[in-house]
Order: structure tokens, then C-alpha cells, then sequence
């Protein structure tokens, strides 16, 4: 192993550094460097993705410090699309006079994003977690001029200072007990032998560490403050791109490293183990995160609470397991990614037009834009799980997977409490397109003039709607390519 | 040829979202008689009506094992007749929509693709894909251009279709997880354990009962039925009703036979109780559209009795009472919210009667004693060769239930004289001030007339001559494997 071939393995993520500093110097030496900024950072991350496609088919590289395997070639590229969009739709937003600035951290989360995605080793997924944690606190706390971004940016630093501490000592608790930092060789020395106290310890403060990272319920209570607070690209990174790589990390550690401490959460049958713990995470974060966006007024709030409840469906994946499960994990987290991606979108161009995102503000969105109101339209019923829209087959797919794994249907229970949250949830999206649809002839005018998004951007949020359509019509274009890259 | 249904709905809906606002209804009215054409063609092609016969069928999403599997017997061709004929006349009583008429011929022939959908699928995946996109065009139908109490109704309705939507989907899963194949044919076929079927058929057949108007999860029915406009209700009553009763056969009677076995008493009573109840309550009602309301569920009591009695009459009887009731219901709501709502802004029974409506609009008169004499089963309408069919058959499983129903009957009958004599006979003359003599009511226009006159002929063809319907529904019955030989 040389260190040129280390170079060539890691050089998607080279690439997003380099582009990040490039976009920094603009900032820094010019000053109206927006267009500028942007342009390069969607070269950097065009030019990331190529050199993805060039990788190797798979590499293991210091114990599993670098992985390239077709699964992690696709979660990079995926991350990469994500944070492409991000960028596109922050242009011209107008919270900061610092746009290349915030570009470039933009970038940095990315290869935060990509490292973790990348990896199957417990100091380089700390490492990861810290990369992407850093950016996106600043990303958060971003609008200098609003109370409410410096408060968001506050709460999300503190919450996640305080989980990052959990998960590293957690780390460090399994590091001592196995006496090594790859996945892989953590999985067979717990399989070894009886799961002494102080594993046991280990891996319960791990995951409460990446369970702040998901927002699943009791630990999502920094995302309300950081979904609302946050200038509206922040959150949509944070809500999408975050969440994909946490999930990916959080399967790999859970199903490779921690498998054999599995336990069951199966009904009448739960064994000690992450399994029922994961299982009181899903169950929590599915009722608190439904009950707590029926409430809401603002839609980021709603969108916030109902991030919660999506992890919660999401990890139902997880507890199933195997090939199918983790599989229906990782597409039912893409596919809301993407339509959470576009909801911000959204949101954007009404806080632009109007200077708000409560319900009240959404009245005249039908009238000014209708493919906008459209494509909200695409993402609030593929949130909450209707056909042909791609939340429908990623529920669908999740909890099939769900019901399959074990003997007699034992996650049943699960399912059936995932069904009724998407009952609840139904009625809140719908009430947000009620506002939009049905509401708008009541609204009178408002003073604010509009700023507008440019057609790029208008563009940007339908190919996101239509990424949306199209996976719900054809789910195996991502599918294939999940089930192909699974081992 | 059928599944061109489909997809010429779904072009159509597209196409009217797209096209100049004057065009939508023109777009519209071409793709449902497309679609009618398509389905009266396909229902009288000789073919072999019992065998559940694939039409179309392409690899979906090999991971699940679900494949875009479309096939028609006889039930499938009878409830596409049923459709396609609802949408015509939908789309001709919604002729005079002139707010946001793009979007409203999108969602309508939403639904009545969906629909189309549902009951020309052979893949359970596919039957429940189409099944819940139904769910949401209704929505907007409904609270967008709806009356009385709408966002309310259409909240109510949604959620309730989502509900038993989810129910069943969780039916499905749960067979999925059993047979490992979503193929509605192979799944019929799979010795499914009992303990699975002890828990599976209920949750199943419930979840497509609520949509059927099962009591006591029938509430959201009449409110549902009565804010949604005129073509919204038609599409409710006469289609989105039956999507839930062919579910309920198709699927959870088909997939689990023991499960049938074990709780068809339960909804035999249910049924009986619906019948009764709802028509004990329409007889108390104000409002048109509510007493039309709940005569819809009674009336769907009889295809959940006939679904319960397990022989091939009874259950027979239960399809042909859906194609009835699909008619006679659209037409009521038609001549309720379009002919008498849209001119006299009232539904009250009681202002009504101080109209004499009957003098003023002898065609809406002569169509709603066609109607509600169909609605009460006189001889030589539809619905008296469907109900009498069904109890014949109920007669064999259970014979007490008849009794009750005899009860239900005679309160159907007078309920509908009830408010036939209400809103269009009424002797309440001189406190009329709703509608001075300067403003004479609109004429009944074309559109009014050809749509009114297709339903009427429909439900007299099938009452005069109802072997044309049960020569091909029937001998898919039979081939059913949970039918005792």
C-alpha cells in the first residue's frame, strides 16, 4: 500500500476538499462571488461524482479505514446529489453576504458525509460524525442577523457536543472490550463469547449518540429548533443529507458490528440485545414525532417532527435485518431525502415571497407558481405514504421487510403502530396542502415583493418531484442498484 | 383490450391538467367515453368468463415479486362496464364546472383510473397501488369544489380511506410474508395457516369494508357523499363504494377461505344491521343528499350480505347489486346535487316541497321516480333482480336474516317516497319565497339529459334483461375455491 493509491482510492473526497478551499479563496478575495462560488462548487461535486465512477470495484484499505465497495460508490454518489442540489437551491438566498463561505462549508459536510459513508472503522466514523457535526452547526447558525439561527445553532452545537461525548466514549468502552476498531473483527470478538456489562454499556451509548444523529425520539429535541431556526439550505442538508449517511453508518455498525448482540424485539420473545432497544426508539419516535406534528402551524416545524416519526419508520428496517431490511432502509432513507430536499425547496421560494413559512404564508403559492405548488403537492403525499409516489413502495417495501423477518410475524406489533402514525400523518400533509389548494381563494394580498427563485432553481424542484414520481412508478431503478451493491 | 381503460384514463387526466381551461371538459368527456367504449366492447367480446384471464403482464419490481399483472373474468368486466359508465355521466353532470376546471377533470378521471385499475389487477401490489390513489384526488374534489361542512367531509372521508387502506395493506403484507408472492392467482392458490387466516381475513376484509360503507364504519358515507359535488358523489357512490366490496371479494374472500368460513356470521349481522339502520336513519333526514346518503349504505348491506352467504347466488347477487347500485345511486346524486342543488340552492326536503319542483322541471321529476323506483326495487329495475337474487341466496345461509331485511326493505321504499314526494311533489303551497315567479328555474340542459338518460337506460336494460350481467358474473363465482361444491 502506497500512498499514491491511497490517493487515487480517496480521491472523490479529494476532490470535494480541494473545491472547498478554491471556493473559500473566491470568497475571501472577491467580493460578490456568488455565482462564481456556486459554479465551482457544482464543478467540484460533478467532478467528484466522475471520479467515483472511476474507483475500483472494491478496496479495503487499514483495517477498513477507506472501504470502496459498489455500496458505498452509490451512498457517495448519493450524498454528492444531495448536496448538489443544496447548493443550487441556496443561490441567491440572500441570509448572508458570505455565499462562498457558506458553499464551502456546505462542501466540507459533504466529504464529512462521504468519509462516513465510506468507512468501516469506528475512528474514522467518529471522525465523520465530527466533520459533518462542525459544518453543519455553523451551516445552522449561519443568518447572522436572525436570533432565531443563532438560538437553532446554539441548541443543535450543545445537544450534539453531548451526544459526540456519548458516542465516543461508547466507542472507546467497545474499543477496550475488543481490543480493535474494525467493524468486522468487532463483530467476531462479541460473537466470541457472552456480551460482558461494560459492552454492553459501550454499545447503548453509541447508539444514543447516532440516535441524536437521526432525530429519533427521546433525542430529536434539537430538530425543531434547527429545522425552523436554520437558514432554509441548512436545514434541508440536515434533514436529507445528515440523515442518509447516519443511516448507512448506523446499519453498517448495527448489522455488521454489533450483529451478534442482536437480542429480539419480536413480540413475546424479546431478548436483551440493540434490537429492543431500536425497537423503543421506533415505537417512541413514530408516536411522539406523529402526535407532535399534528400541532404544528409552521410547516418546517411539521416537517421537523415528522423527520422525527420518518426515522422511526426507518429503523423497523433495521430491526428486520439482512439483506432485505437493511435494503429497505437505505431506500426508504434515500427516496425522503430527495423529498425532503424538494419540500425545502419549496419552503425556500415561499420564504423568499412572502418573509415567512407558516401555514398562512403558503395561501398564494398555488396562484404565483403552480408547478411549485404541484410539486409540493408530489412531496407532502409521498411523505405520508400514497401511490404512485415513492414513500408508498419505500413503506411498503419497509414493512413487508419488516414482517417477513422471524417467526410468525413477530414485528407485527411495529407495523401495525408504523400504520396508524401514517394515519396521523396523512392528516397533517394533508392539511398543509389544504392551505395550498383549497385555502387560496380566501387569501388576500400581501405586501411583500417578490424575490423569487430563477428558473434553474424552479427546475432544480421539479427534477426532485419527478426523482420522486419516478421512483414510486419505478422503484427498481434505485432498488436494483441497492440489492446489486449488498453483499 | 381492457387495459386500455387505463391507460387512456390516465393519458386523459393528464391531458385535461394541460390543455386551455375551455378545453378540459371536452378532454374529458372524450377520454371517459373512450374509456366506456373500451369497457362495453371488452364486456361483450365472447371470451371465457370464469377464468381470471391475463391481459397484460410485465416484471415490476423483481425484489418484491410484483409485476404489472393486469386480467379480467367476468366480475372484472362487469365492475369496467360499471365504471366507465359512472364517468360518462359524472363527466357530463359536471359540464357547468367553470372554477379551476383543469384541475377538477385531473382528479376526477384520477379516480375513475384508479378504479379501472383496481378492478382489472392481478397483482395484489398493483390492486393496492391503484386502490390508494383513489384516496386523494377525492380529497381535493371534495374540499375544493364541494358544499355543506366540505373540508370537514373531505378530511373525514380521506382519513377513513386511508385507514381501511392501511388495514389491508397490512393483510397483504402479512400473506406476502407467507407465500413470498404477491400474484393475486398463485396467492388463491397458497394453503394459507389457519392461525394466520383467523387474523388475516378480518383485518383484510375490514380494511375494504370501510370503503364498502360497512357498519359501523360507515360514518364518513354520508357526510363525504354530501359535501362532495355533484360528479364527486356519483364517482362515490357509484364507483369508490364498490372498489372496497370487489377488494373485499377479490382479496381477502379469495386469499383466505378459512378465515371467511370463521367470520362470515359477523358480517352477515353487520350487514343486516347496516341495512336496517341506515334506513331507519335516511327516513329522518332534512337534507336530500343525506337521506341519498345513507340509502347508499343500506343499499351496500345488501352487497356485504350477499358476499357473506358463501353460495355462488347470494355472492352473485352481491356483484350485480354493486353495477345496480353503481347506477341508481349516480343517478340520484345527479338529479339531488346537479338538477335540483345547482337551480334551487337548497336541498332542505321541506323548502323543497314548497316548490313544486315537478311542475317546474318535469324532466328531473320523471328521472327521480325512475331512480328511486330503481332504488326501491320495483320489478323491472336493476335493483329488484340484484336484491332479489341476494336474498335468495341469503335465504340458504340465512334464513332469519331475510326477516330482518324484509324490515330494511320496507324502509328503503319508504324513505325514497319519502323524499321523492318531498322535493319534487310537495303540496305545500303559497309560503313559497325562495323562488319568485321573475326567476323561473334554468332549463334542464343537454348534457343533463343525455347523462340522465344513459343511467336510466342502463338500469332498466339490466332489470328488464339481468342475464346479460350474471351470464359473466357467475361462472367467475364458481370458479372461486371457497365456494362448498
Amino acid at each position: 500500500m502506497n500512498y499514491l493509491q491511497l490517493l487515487q482510492l480517496a480521491l472523490p473526497e479529494a476532490i470535494v476538499v480541494i473545491t472547498a478551499l478554491a471556493v473559500l479563496t473566491v470568497g475571501l478575495t472577491r467580493e460578490r462571488a456568488d455565482d462564481l462560488a456556486t459554479g465551482i462548487g457544482v464543478i467540484g461535486l460533478v467532478a467528484a461524482a466522475v471520479a467515483i465512477g472511476r474507483l475500483p470495484d472494491s478496496a479495503f484499505l487499514f483495517g477498513g479505514m477507506l472501504v470502496v465497495t459498489p455500496l458505498t460508490a452509490l451512498f457517495k454518489l448519493i450524498c454528492l446529489a444531495l448536496a448538489l442540489f443544496t447548493v443550487v437551491l441556496a443561490r441567491g438566498s440572500g441570509f448572508t453576504r458570505h455565499a462562498a463561505e457558506f458553499v464551502g462549508i456546505i462542501l466540507l459536510a459533504t466529504v464529512g458525509l462521504m468519509v462516513l459513508v465510506g468507512t468501516e472503522e469506528l475512528l474514522m466514523i467518529f471522525i465523520g460524525l465530527e466533520l459533518t457535526g462542525l459544518s453543519l452547526y455553523v451551516m445552522t447558525a449561519f443568518d447572522r442577523a436572525s436570533r432565531s439561527s443563532a438560538e437553532a445553532g446554539v441548541k443543535y452545537f450543545l445537544f450534539g457536543s453531548v451526544s459526540s461525548a456519548f458516542t465516543l466514549f461508547g466507542l472507546s468502552l467497545v474499543y477496550g472490550m475488543c481490543g480493535t476498531t474494525g467493524l468486522n473483527a468487532i463483530g467476531q470478538k462479541i460473537g466470541a463469547g457472552p456480551i460482558e456489562p461494560l459492552l454492553a454499556a459501550g454499545i447503548v451509548m453509541t447508539l444514543v449518540g447516532l440516535a441524536f444523529k437521526i432525530a429519533a425520539a427521546p433525542f430529536h429535541l434539537w430538530a425543531p429548533e434547527a429545522y425552523t431556526g436554520a437558514p432554509v439550505p441548512s436545514a434541508a442538508f440536515i434533514a436529507s443529507g445528515s440523515k442518509v449517511a447516519s443511516f448507512v453508518v448506523l446499519g453498517k455498525i448495527l448489522l455488521v458490528g454489533f450483529a451478534p448482540a442482536e437480542g429480539s424485539a419480536e413480540w413475546h420473545r424479546v431478548a436483551a440485545g440493540w434490537a429492543p432497544l431500536i425497537a423503543a426508539l421506533a415505537a417512541l419516535s413514530i408516536i411522539i414525532g406523529n402526535l407532535a406534528a399534528l400541532a404544528q402551524t409552521n410547516v418546517r416545524r411539521l416537517l421537523a417532527y415528522s423527520a422525527v416519526a420518518h426515522a422511526g419508520y426507518t429503523l423497523l428496517g433495521l430491526l428486520a435485518g439482512g439483506r432485505e431490511g437493511f435494503g429497505a432502509t437505505l431506500f426508504y432513507t434515500t427516496t425522503y431525502a430527495f423529498t425532503l430536499l424538494g419540500a425545502f425547496g419549496v419552503v425556500a421560494f415561499v420564504r423568499r415571497e412572502t418573509g415567512g413559512d407558516d401555514f398562512a404564508h403558503f395561501k398564494r403559492l398555488r396562484r404565483h407558481s403552480p408547478l411549485l405548488a404541484g410539486c409540493m403537492a408530489v412531496f407532502m403525499l409521498s411523505l405520508a405514504g400514497l401511490p404512485p409516489l415513492a414513500g408508498f413502495f419505500g413503506k411498503f417495501y419497509l414493512f413487508a421487510a419488516a414482517l417477513s423477518a422471524g417467526e410468525n410475524q413477530g414485528l407485527l406489533w411495529l407495523v401495525a403502530l408504523a400504520f396508524f402514525g401514517s394515519l396521523l400523518s396523512l392528516y397533517y400533509y394533508l392539511l398543509v396542502l389544504k392551505v395550498i389548494f383549497v385555502d387560496d381563494a380566501a387569501s388576500t394580498e400581501s405586501t411583500y415583493a417578490p424575490a423569487g427563485f430563477d428558473p434553474l432553481q424552479r427546475i432544480t424542484v421539479a427534477v426532485l418531484a419527478a426523482v420522486v414520481l419516478g421512483l414510486g412508478v419505478l422503484p427498481s431503478a434505485l432498488l436494483g442498484r441497492i440489492a446489486a451493491a449488498l453483499p | 383490450m381492457i387495459a386500455w381503460t387505463i391507460y387512456v384514463t390516465f393519458a386523459g387526466a393528464v391531458a385535461a391538467l394541460l390543455v386551455p381551461r375551455i378545453a378540459a371538459r371536452a378532454v374529458a368527456l372524450l377520454t371517459a367515453l373512450a374509456g366506456f367504449v373500451i369497457s362495453l366492447c371488452a364486456f361483450f367480446v365472447p371470451a371465457d368468463f370464469s377464468s381470471f384471464e391475463t391481459v397484460v403482464r410485465v416484471p415490476w419490481v423483481p425484489m418484491l415479486g410484483t409485476e404489472f399483472h393486469l386480467a379480467a373474468d367476468g366480475i372484472s368486466l362487469t365492475m369496467a362496464l360499471v365504471t366507465g359508465l359512472t364517468a360518462v355521466s359524472a363527466v357530463l353532470f359536471s359540464w357547468d364546472v367553470d372554477e379551476r376546471p383543469n384541475e377538477f377533470f385531473f382528479w376526477l378521471l384520477l379516480v375513475v383510473a384508479g378504479s379501472y385499475g383496481v378492478f382489472l389487477s392481478a397483482d395484489l401490489f398493483l390492486l393496492l397501488v391503484f386502490y390508494e390513489l383513489v384516496i386523494v384526488p377525492k380529497y381535493f374534489l371534495i374540499a375544493i369544489w364541494g358544499s355543506t361542512n366540505k373540508e370537514y367531509g373531505a378530511m373525514k372521508l380521506t382519513l377513513y380511506s386511508f385507514f381501511g387502506g392501511a388495514l389491508a395493506v397490512i393483510g397483504a403484507i402479512a400473506a406476502y410474508a407467507a407465500a413470498a408472492s404477491l400474484d393475486l392467482q398463485e396467492l388463491s392458490r397458497f394453503n394459507f395457516r389457519p392461525e394466520l387466516q383467523a387474523w388475516a381475513f378480518p383485518v383484510t376484509f375490514l380494511g375494504f369494508a370501510v370503503l364498502a360503507g360497512i357498519w359501523p364504519f360507515h360514518t364518513w358515507a354520508p357526510t363525504g357523499h354530501v359535501a362532495a359535488p355533484t360528479a364527486g358523489s356519483m364517482l362515490l357512490a357509484g364507483i369508490v363504494m364498490k372498489l372496497g366490496a370487489y377488494g373485499a371479494l377479490r382479496v381477502a374472500m379469495n386469499l383466505f377461505p378459512q378465515g371467511y368460513e370463521m367470520w362470515r356470521d359477523w358480517i352477515a349481522a353487520l350487514a343486516v344491521i347496516g341495512i336496517v339502520y341506515a334506513a331507519a336513519v335516511a327516513l329522518r333526514q332534512r337534507d336530500l343528499k343525506f337521506v341519498i346518503g345513507y340509502s347508499s349504505i343500506s343499499h351496500m348491506g345488501f352487497v356485504l350480505l350477499g358476499l357473506a352467504t358463501a353460495n355462488a347466488l347470494g355472492v352473485g347477487g352481491a356483484v350485480l347489486q354493486m353495477f345496480s347500485h353503481g347506477v341508481i345511486a349516480a343517478l340520484l346524486f345527479a338529479v339531488a346535487g346537479r338538477m335540483i342543488y345547482r337551480r334551487t340552492h337548497t336541498r332542505d326536503l321541506d323548502a323543497l316541497s314548497a316548490m313544486r319542483l315537478s311542475r317546474a322541471m318535469p324532466f328531473a321529476a320523471f328521472t327521480f321516480v325512475i331512480a328511486s323506483a330503481a332504488s326501491m326495487g320495483i320489478p323491472g329495475f336493476s335493483g329488484f333482480a340484484a336484491e332479489i337474487t341476494v336474498l335468495i341466496g341469503t335465504w340458504r345461509a340465512y334464513p332469519s336474516a331475510v326477516w330482518v331485511t324484509g324490515i330494511g326493505m320496507v324502509l328503503v321504499a319508504a324513505f325514497t317516497l319519502r323524499g321523492l314526494t318531498k322535493s319534487f311533489f310537495g303540496d305545500r303551497a303559497g309560503v313559497d319565497t325562495t323562488t319568485p315567479e321573475s326567476h323561473p328555474l334554468a332549463p334542464i340542459t343537454a348534457a343533463e339529459k343525455w347523462g340522465a338518460g344513459l343511467l336510466m337506460f342502463s338500469t332498466l336494460a339490466v332489470g328488464v334483461y339481468p342475464k346479460l350481467l350474471m351470464d359473466r358474473i357467475q361462472p367467475a363465482i364458481e370458479a372461486m375455491r371457497w365456494l362448498p361444491r
